[in-house]
């Protein structure tokens, strides 16, 4: 029947399609890979510095994957406008940064730049974190029981309302922040010389994911968003405050996501009112590539996004003369994604969300 | 030779196995229950032939067939249809559209006829309109095409339920717990609708129920599942007079079921063609 | 823009003072940081310069006028008790506004606020306290109290009145917005002198807003009193079209005959709201109808552009010199081609996450189109250029310029809303809202999911790609920056609060999504910032859209009760009765 033979072919395709992008993939890194290695064009100093500028990328992608994965653990909803709560941090950084400067403090002494960097985190996480929650009040809380897509796109609107209100306040143009000279030096570690700034970004970041997962594991509080996480109606059987949860949970997304900005901006020595819209982006995609709603999987996949940025472009693809290879680092990342959700929807460390079926 | 015949049929959620290498063989054109205590797998087992779930072990065919590991759409080409223990309408589409769904495989013209509306396209709609209306007539909704399915009473709901599986022209049909949530004489009336099913069209049918009376007084033949193994077979007054069935499901003496059963047994045997209903108490 | 009224109810407090004063103090205390943020956001300031009513109000004095009044009658709004209370509770909540404003200005002349925030300048302190300086600091004060306690007056008023002003000086406004747009080309025409007299260049002269008000209320009183509304819902809807028809034939000459009469700006803008509609219907069937969730849409689009691009071009990238008739179906193939291409391997993915992998996709694409890699043949980030119009005609003809694409653009999205509209009431259509419904149980019932979601993502893909096709040949140029991420969003957003799976939504929702922004492009960067409060009140107070299909309707109002048709007639006239 002519049906059936439709349908006969599209299976064969799909079948073949998928085996040839297996190959297709494979072939790619390992061979791209190859060529570059052998072609020795790279020393070695320059590989560890890529891995570190990874590492550093991966630890803030890692921050604001948090605060994606956790929302979506509790409400099944893409927060689209918290990349702009990342670039509220940023801001709230840059000027205290700017104040600080004017009197000196900033580069006063190393001790001095770090209490200034640890103001500006302070500061930036006071800002964020009402920030989010008034989003979640506004744009959030009175669509709790629409379908999906209702809540996504007052999302979009919520981003494009903190975007322009940035722009209105504070202006179109880039700002860059005050160099901090104390964050340039050097250190030498295992045989590697790394900025104080990359070790600061690392360490920070480890330390904000080390203490959430305590937070969301060992507290009460803890506890009640991962059980309303998992089943929203049978929690507030149990007598848990599930408003509270939620507000909780983007609490604790803003704070990492203040934090992430002001980290951000010391890397990137910029902010602009768009700052936070492709780093969000790709922190979903990390979100997502770590199996969305799992908490360690957001981490794994931030810093696992983060390296492959950095190294994949001259990893892969110097080695078969690709022009330009960097233009293209978004496109490995993205890649990585589809390939992830169509071999392994779930994510890499797989989701926490059960899907029922029939 | 039985058109469905399930051996060693095995199904496991992860630690917990749901059905265990039951055997089963269902005869063209017969009614056959399967009953059993709650989670005793018989949903899961319907699944397993619908195609919802992979079977872990053991082997379905059809008409000598194998399909235990097809997708719905092809269980349902090979005329296979069920309805669901939570009624599964298209909620948002009325009631002739959901039976029009149910004709999909039947529909074949390509969408470019469709957009040009050729005279292939108009009258292939028109005759399954026809069919459409005249199938819910046979059920009872005649002239409540136009009302969405969200907004129909409860007993329409199911037997728009069927209607829709009837279009796809089924020879088997799998019923799960058509009669819950009805009223003793909405459940007499689905009771003779599924025998005239049978009778009208020679549609098989295949009913999980937990209604003893409907249960004993249509099922030529009645399966046991108690954690997921066969516990007994056999006709309606053997399984009643089975001890091991009445200790697991239908109760100990003393109690109203025991009575009950006696009484659902003190029914005729069904008979094809007659139209007996049965008497509650 | 209201906000919750929550509160202590005046039940639970035995009034001693004549009203609850504190949620009156928490509605005044919103309001001022709403008219806080207007002024430091830049609306006030900004807008100031564009008059709403020449000589008289300017448009950012009207949303700060507005924000006051409005905190002072949300606070009155529900209040029981005499009048005075009334007066005396806006008053208050007003003048706790104002104060916000007052404070603004103290603290402003003391510390340097501009160093952040851009817009906390001499001229803003000014505008709020009449040009008196910080000495008048008291002003904004003053006239919060002022339009508060006003408000809580109107708050008195009957129903029926107020919603009568309201359309009043709702119209006024609206006039005043298009004034400039509508002024231009009425220059040139025999209503040359009606023109100059209603309009300034910016805004209504005072005799024009006289008249608007006296106008609008006047046709709300005739469209109340002969209940207009109640009269076209009581005409059975498969004879509704005997109402609408004329209107729609009067609506397409006025349409066909637009570029001639309003000029080319106007005809531009509708020609990008059609390209629009053409991917908005597009996105409609893979997500209106098949509940694809598909963030990547843009791609086809792009595929669509660059292959009437490279076909047509008579540049450097051009590698054939078609026509653009012949280049179409072209584009619209490999668009196709495309959706299949994508859409085979990411059918299998579930909701959100497809959402996600289409947005990798569309931004792979993006940046393949303009990276060195591809240069050679796409062009790089500038892209190809030089990509001649459909018809070669000399400059005076009718078709010349940018008018031809105009009607190839309607012509375009009227074919293609046929198209969908005929596949819409198709078995095909059937299945698709059936696996939207209940995929699984679709299924069952003996769809085959993969066939019918590809087909739903490759016509959409078609659409996209005519659009696409179009655009190249409107713009003369295409590049890889024109394939942001932010038109997929924008054709998402558009079919949602147009109405999802429904073909006039889709056309609404373009008309007000795009449309809308474009014309008032002299707000600049502030429309985004409407946009975006337009997308959040629209989910909340109608999720449904503007025009939904009737099953969309019922899917957002599930859990309401329904009552038969007389009872909700009753309800309704009631309703209006009481304003």
């Amino acid at each position: 029947m002519q049906v059936g033979a439709i349908e006969r072919v599209t299976e064969v395709a799909i079948a073949v399609f998928l085996w040839a992008l297996r190959v297709v993939v494979i072939l790619v890194v390992v061979v791209g890979s190859a060529l570059t290695l052998m072609s020795g064009r790279y020393s070695l100093e320059t590989w560890s510095n890529l891995v570190v500028s990874g590492l550093t990328l991966g630890s803030i992608y890692a921050l604001i994957a948090l605060g994606y994965t956790m929302v979506y653990g509790i409400l099944r909803m893409i927060n689209f406008a918290h990349g702009e709560i990342f670039t509220s941090g940023a801001f709230a950084g840059y000027f205290i940064a700017v104040g600080l400067n004017s009197v000196g403090f900033l580069n006063a002494s190393p001790l001095a730049s770090l209490l200034s960097v640890v103001i500006m985190i302070a500061v930036a996480i006071a800002i964020s974190t009402p920030l989010a929650l008034l989003v979640e009040r506004i744009a959030y809380r009175p669509l709790r029981n629409a379908p999906r897509l209702v809540p996504l796109i007052s999302a979009i609107g919520a981003s494009y309302v903190l975007q322009y209100t940035y722009r209105g306040l504070f202006g179109p143009g880039i700002y860059s922040y005050p160099s901090v000279a104390w964050l340039n030096e050097l250190l030498p570690i295992g045989g590697l010389r790394i900025r104080v700034l990359d070790v600061l970004v690392v360490a920070s970041a480890i330390a904000m994911m080390v203490g959430l997962y305590l937070f969301v594991m060992r507290t009460k509080m803890g506890t009640a968003i991962r059980a309303v996480s998992e089943d929203k109606e049978t929690a507030a059987l149990m007598g848990i405050d599930v408003n509270r949860a939620i507000v909780t949970t983007f609490a604790l997304g803003a704070v990492m996501a203040g934090a992430a900005g002001v980290l951000y901006s010391l890397l990137y020595t910029q902010v602009y009112y768009l700052t936070g819209f492709i780093p969000g982006i790709k922190a979903f995609t990390a979100a997502v590539l770590g199996g969305i709603g799992n908490i360690p999987g957001a981490m794994l996949g931030g810093l696992f996004l983060g390296q492959v940025e950095s190294i994949g472009p001259t990893l892969f693809l110097d080695g078969f003369g690709v022009p330009s290879p960097n233009q293209l680092k978004d496109v490995i990342a993205f890649t990585m994604l589809v390939l992830v959700l169509v071999f392994r929807p779930s994510g890499i460390l797989g989701e926490r969300i059960a899907k029922a079926r029939a | 030779m039985p058109l469905l015949t399930a051996q060693q049929v095995t199904k496991r959620f992860g630690g917990l196995v749901a059905v265990n290498s039951l055997d089963f063989t269902l005869e063209q054109g017969s009614i056959v229950s399967v009953i059993g205590p709650n989670g005793a797998g018989k949903t899961t087992f319907f699944n397993c032939i619908a195609g919802f779930y992979k079977t872990d072990g053991g082997s379905i065919s059809f008409d000598g067939t194998p399909i235990n590991n097809l997708r719905p759409d092809q269980i349902a080409a090979l005329k296979i249809n069920r309805t669901y223990q939570n009624i599964r309408l298209f909620q948002n589409m009325s009631a002739i559209e959901n039976v029009l769904v149910g004709q999909h495989r039947h529909l074949h013209t390509p969408w470019i006829a469709s957009v040009l509306n050729t005279r292939g396209v108009r009258e292939e709609e028109a005759a399954a309109l026809d069919e459409a209306r005249e199938l819910l007539r046979y059920v009872g909704l005649q002239g409540r095409g136009d009302i969405l399915a969200g907004k129909l009473p409860y007993g329409d709901q199911r037997r728009l339920e069927v209607a829709r599986a009837l279009a796809t022209r089924p020879r088997l049909l799998l019923l799960d717990e058509p009669t819950a949530g009805m009223n003793p004489s909405e459940k007499q009336q689905m009771t003779a609708f599924i025998r005239r099913l049978r009778d009208d069209k020679g549609i098989t049918i295949l009913l999980i129920e937990h209604e003893m009376r409907v249960v004993m007084g249509i099922s030529e033949r009645i399966t046991v599942l108690n954690y997921g193994e066969k516990l007994a077979e056999g006709t309606p007054r053997e399984i009643q007079t089975d001890e091991r069935v009445i200790e697991a499901y239908l109760g100990r003496s003393g109690s109203g079921d025991e009575s009950a059963a006696q009484r659902a047994g003190g029914a005729a045997e069904p008979t094809a063609g007659a139209a007996t209903t049965v008497t509650g108490a | 823009m209201t906000r919750a009224l929550a509160g202590p109810g005046a039940a639970t407090v035995a009034p001693r003072v004549a009203f609850d004063w504190r949620p009156v103090v928490r509605i005044g205390a919103i309001g001022g940081a709403v008219s806080l943020y207007l002024c430091l956001v830049g609306i006030v300031p900004v807008f100031n310069q564009r008059p709403l009513i020449i000589g008289v109000i300017s448009l950012g004095q009207t949303a700060l006028v507005l924000s006051l009044f409005a905190t002072g009658f949300v606070a009155t709004r529900k209040l029981t008790g005499t009048a005075g209370a009334r007066f005396l509770a806006g008053g208050l909540a007003g003048g706790i506004a104002g104060a916000v404003l007052s404070a603004l200005v103290l603290v402003g002349s003391v510390v340097p606020l501009r160093n952040v925030f851009l817009n906390a300048s001499p001229e803003l302190y000014d505008l709020l306290t009449f040009g008196l300086g910080t000495s008048g600091f008291w002003a904004p004060l003053v006239t919060g109290i002022a339009l508060g306690a006003l408000a809580g007056g109107f708050s008195l008023l009957r129903p029926r009145l107020r919603r009568s002003l309201y359309v009043g000086f709702l119209s006024v406004v609206i006039m005043g917005l298009f004034a400039g747009l509508i002024r231009t080309p009425l220059l040139s025409s025999p209503l040359e002198n009606l023109a100059r007299l209603l309009f300034a260049p910016e805004g209504l002269t005072p005799v024009g807003a006289v008249i608007t008000f006296a106008v609008a209320v006047a046709l709300n009183e005739y469209r109340r009193t002969n209940d207009l509304g109640r009269r076209y819902r009581a005409v059975p809807s498969d004879r509704r079209w005997t109402v609408i028809a004329p209107a729609a034939v009067v609506l397409s000459i006025a349409v066909l005959i637009l570029p001639q009469t309003l000029g080319s700006f106007f005809a531009q803008v509708i020609a990008i709201v059609a390209l629009y509609v053409m991917m908005g219907l597009g996105l409609n069937i893979t997500l209106g109808l098949a509940g694809l969730l598909d963030l990547g849409f843009v791609a086809f689009f792009a595929v669509g552009a660059y292959t009437v691009g490279l076909l047509t071009s008579t540049g450097e990238y051009g590698i054939a010199q078609w026509s653009f008739w012949a280049a179409v179906p072209f584009a619209v193939f490999f668009a196709m081609l495309f959706g299949a291409f994508l859409g085979l391997p990411i059918l299998g993915i579930r909701g959100d996450y497809l959402a996600i992998a289409t947005m990798g996709f569309g931004e792979i694409i993006r940046i393949l189109a303009g990276s060195d890699l591809l240069k050679p043949l796409l062009g790089g980030p500038r892209g190809i250029t030089n990509i001649p119009k459909p018809f070669d005609v000399p400059p005076d003809h009718w078709l010349a310029g940018p008018n031809q694409i105009y009607y190839i653009a309607l012509a375009g999205a009227a074919l293609i809303a046929f198209i969908a509209w005929r596949l819409r009431g198709s078995h095909l259509g059937r299945a698709w809202l059936a696996i939207r419904e209940d995929e699984d149980v679709a299924e069952a019932t003996g769809i085959n999911l993969v066939q019918t979601k590809l087909l739903a993502y490759i016509l959409g893909a078609a659409f996209a790609g005519l659009g696409g096709a179009v655009f190249a040949a409107l713009v003369g140029s295409i590049f890889a920056s024109s394939i942001q991420l932010i038109v997929s969003i924008n054709v998402v957003a558009l079919i949602i609060v147009g109405g999802m799976g429904s073909i006039p939504g889709v056309v609404v929702g373009a008309i007000f999504l795009i449309g809308l922004p474009e014309l008032f492009r002299e707000f600049s960067e502030y429309r985004y910032l409407f946009y975006g409060f337009a997308l959040i009140a629209m989910m909340r107070f109608r999720p449904e859209g503007l025009l939904p299909s009737r099953v969309t309707l019922r899917e957002l109002h599930v859990a309401e009760n329904e009552q038969p048709p007389d009872a909700a007639e009753g309800a309704l006239v009631a309703q209006e009765e009481a304003g």
